[in-house]
């Protein structure tokens, strides 16, 4: 969905869900999926994005995920840190729900 | 309660047949995501923040405990122990995988439970007032009606590609508990000619981005005519509903942009044009077959007031205190409808687990004749209770954290999932609820308070309902920061209302700030007996305006 992407943000992370069973997932620089946040690749500009996009288009035709898109971080310490809240919550899941999702684990 | 027939037997079972082969064809990669998501969509399975979201059909709201323990089955199976109740009265859960949604299709069809066009663009769940059959007052059980309707709309090869979404609800008495108004379709059955039941029938009402009330289109259509009449209004959206522009593709607009009149004037038309619409006619026969399966219970004869129960309340203050509010007057001497409150203080609005569940389908079946229902307030109704059993059931109610003294009072409030959970929203909606609740746990203060509904939603598509709220909270986001605008003065009932905005929107550590300031302006301007919305009635808006904004 376009509204995750601020035109003049720097650095983009980029995230899916697992076609199996919905989990939220992030593409490492290793071109994985990997369920933590702090496993994704950062793309530098909006080539390294694109470039994140392509191989998300084929982990989408090869069943892995769906729904793939890019989402605005900033850079701490070289980890991703998502800048929006929905990005934040869904690294952790529910703030209501501390027992539930990837925080629980 | 309806019970399926062989026809309904077979079509849930051959959808679940159906549908557990597009999820091996999509897994197979013999259907792409676009093939496969309006075909997921029509058997109500999402994709959210966290997860998969899949949504189960409640007809009109009505369980019998069979079900509601497949629904605690189902929550604990395959799911993280709990359930969410809506504003349709449905259920939903938040955390099912895909590769297991077949078992779980399968599971529910042997409850005669599915997911059938909770999702997607098409007659969704027909939702209907959760006293029915019980209230005095009543005209006629909108189950009944419900479940007509129910019927004719599910795998509807017309109806089956909508511009959108279509929501139709249903009341049978004066005061309506179905948010009617703010329906695509709303039906209010009245008395016809010679005492038989009949319809007034709106159309045009909404939340969402472009909230709306519904106007009446048919006045006393008779019974018999029910289908063909709606039929005439599906047509006329049909045919000339947008399909350009998704926000706007509902029937309000198309009432709005041609005007009631002649949106009504064109329904009549197609209405009169007979041809295929007079075999919809409803044979008396068919009526009295489906009216059959709503037939009362075997009520026993009571006295009105039943000692025990006086006694109990005479005894225990907290029993007394939670009859006060969540208890309605049954139609019959001795018995009582009990309401479920899934609004504990600081609780998740709507939210039971699946050890609640079990609880309270033990509890239909000792107590209610077997039956409970979910209200749109995000509620569980237990329909038929004696008198003499009020104290035990509320015992047990409490023993499960379900017997919060709350409905109708400040934090029996909706509230959507929102960004905790939703890909849509914009703001976190629960927590807001919450802080809220916990406010105002003090109950001396909540019945001072007295009847005040606060509604949330977490974006614009109104889940939530705040726009029908006495208060309403809608999140937003501004700037990247979670922001809550409020509006007054919304009500949901047979005097519905759109609520006025009363200006900017506040931050969440300021929210609550905002909320009790508004409770206390009404407290101040308050005039013997006024509940909240009577006051906001009379005074208007600006004296909230005063208090909130004026210059600190």
């Amino acid at each position: 969905m376009a509204q995750h992407i601020n035109k003049k943000a720097r650095f983009h992370s980029l995230t899916a869900n697992r076609l199996l069973d919905g989990e939220p997932v992030y593409l490492t620089r290793s071109h994985a999926w990997s369920e933590n946040l702090h496993d994704a690749a950062i793309a530098d500009g909006k080539d390294e994005g694109a470039e994140l996009t392509q191989i998300a288009a084929q982990s989408v035709a090869d069943r892995l995920v769906v729904n793939p898109y890019l989402f605005d971080v900033d850079v701490d310490a070289g980890r991703p840190r998502p800048i929006s809240v929905r990005e934040q919550i869904r690294a952790t899941g529910p703030t209501v729900r501390r027992d539930l999702g990837k925080q629980a684990s | 309660m309806y019970r399926y027939d062989e026809f309904d037997r077979t079509i849930v079972t051959e959808r679940v047949a159906e549908f557990s082969g597009q999820v091996q064809r999509r897994l197979a990669g013999e259907l792409t995501e676009d093939e496969f998501k309006p075909l997921r969509l029509m058997n109500g399975l999402y994709l959210q923040l966290h997860a998969y979201m899949l949504r189960v059909a409640i007809p009109y709201g009505t369980l019998s405990s069979a079900q509601m323990r497949m629904l605690a089955h189902v929550a604990r199976t395959y799911d993280k122990g709990y359930g969410h109740f809506t504003t349709r009265q449905n259920i939903q859960y938040n955390w099912p995988k895909l590769k297991d949604v077949p078992d779980i299709l399968a599971d529910l069809a042997t409850v005669e439970m599915h997911a059938i066009q909770t999702s997607g663009n098409c007659i969704r769940n027909v939702t209907a007032d959760q006293y029915a059959g019980a209230a005095a007052g009543e005209v006629d059980d909108p189950r009944i009606w419900s479940e007509i309707l129910r019927q004719w709309s599910t795998f509807h090869p017309e109806y089956s590609f909508l511009p959108r979404k279509f929501k139709i609800a249903v009341t049978g008495h004066a005061h309506d508990r179905a948010a009617i108004k703010v329906h695509d379709i709303g039906i209010v059955i009245v008395e016809g000619d010679n005492g038989a039941p009949a319809f007034d029938i709106y159309a045009g009402g909404g939340q969402g981005r472009t909230p709306m009330i519904a106007h009446l289109v048919g006045a006393k259509i008779a019974a018999q005519d029910l289908l063909h009449f709606i039929d005439a209004i599906m047509r006329v959206y049909n045919m000339h509903g947008r399909r350009d522009n998704l926000y706007k593709a509902r029937i309000k607009i198309l009432v709005h942009a041609l005007g009631a009149e002649e949106f009504a004037r064109q329904v009549h038309d197609e209405f009169a044009k007979g041809g295929a619409g007079d075999d919809l006619e409803l044979p008396e026969g068919e009526i009295a077959r489906i009216r059959a399966y709503f037939a009362p219970p075997a009520y026993e004869t009571l006295a009105a007031d039943d000692p025990a129960y006086t006694r109990a309340l005479a005894d225990d203050k907290a029993f007394a205190y939670w009859a006060r509010t969540n208890l309605a007057a049954h139609k019959v001497p001795g018995y009582a409808i009990v309401n479920i409150s899934l609004k504990p203080i600081g609780g998740i609005a709507g939210d039971a687990s699946d050890s609640q569940m079990d609880a309270i389908a033990d509890l239909a079946q000792s107590f209610s004749f077997d039956e409970v229902r979910v209200t749109h307030e995000q509620n569980l109704v237990l329909p038929h209770v004696r008198q003499t059993d009020l104290y035990e059931v509320w015992k047990q109610l409490d023993a499960i954290g379900c017997a919060t003294p709350n409905i109708g009072l400040i934090s029996d409030m909706i509230v959507c999932p929102g960004l905790d959970y939703c890909d849509l929203a914009n703001a976190r909606s629960i927590s807001i609820g919450q802080i809220i609740s916990e406010r105002f746990a003090d109950l001396d203060k909540e019945h001072d308070i007295g009847e005040l509904k606060i509604k949330i939603s977490g974006c614009i598509n109104a889940c939530g309902h705040h726009h029908v709220g006495h208060i309403g909270i809608l999140g937003v986001d501004k700037k990247g920061v979670e922001n809550y605008q409020i509006s007054l003065g919304g009500a949901a009932d047979e005097n519905a209302a759109i609520g006025d905005i009363v200006g900017p929107a506040f931050t969440e550590d300021k929210i609550v700030w905002a909320i009790e300031t508004i409770v206390d302006t009404y407290l101040a301007l308050r005039k013997d007996g006024e509940r909240f919305i009577d006051t906001y009635r009379r005074t208007g808006i600006e004296p909230f305006k005063e208090t909130l904004y004026a210059a600190a």
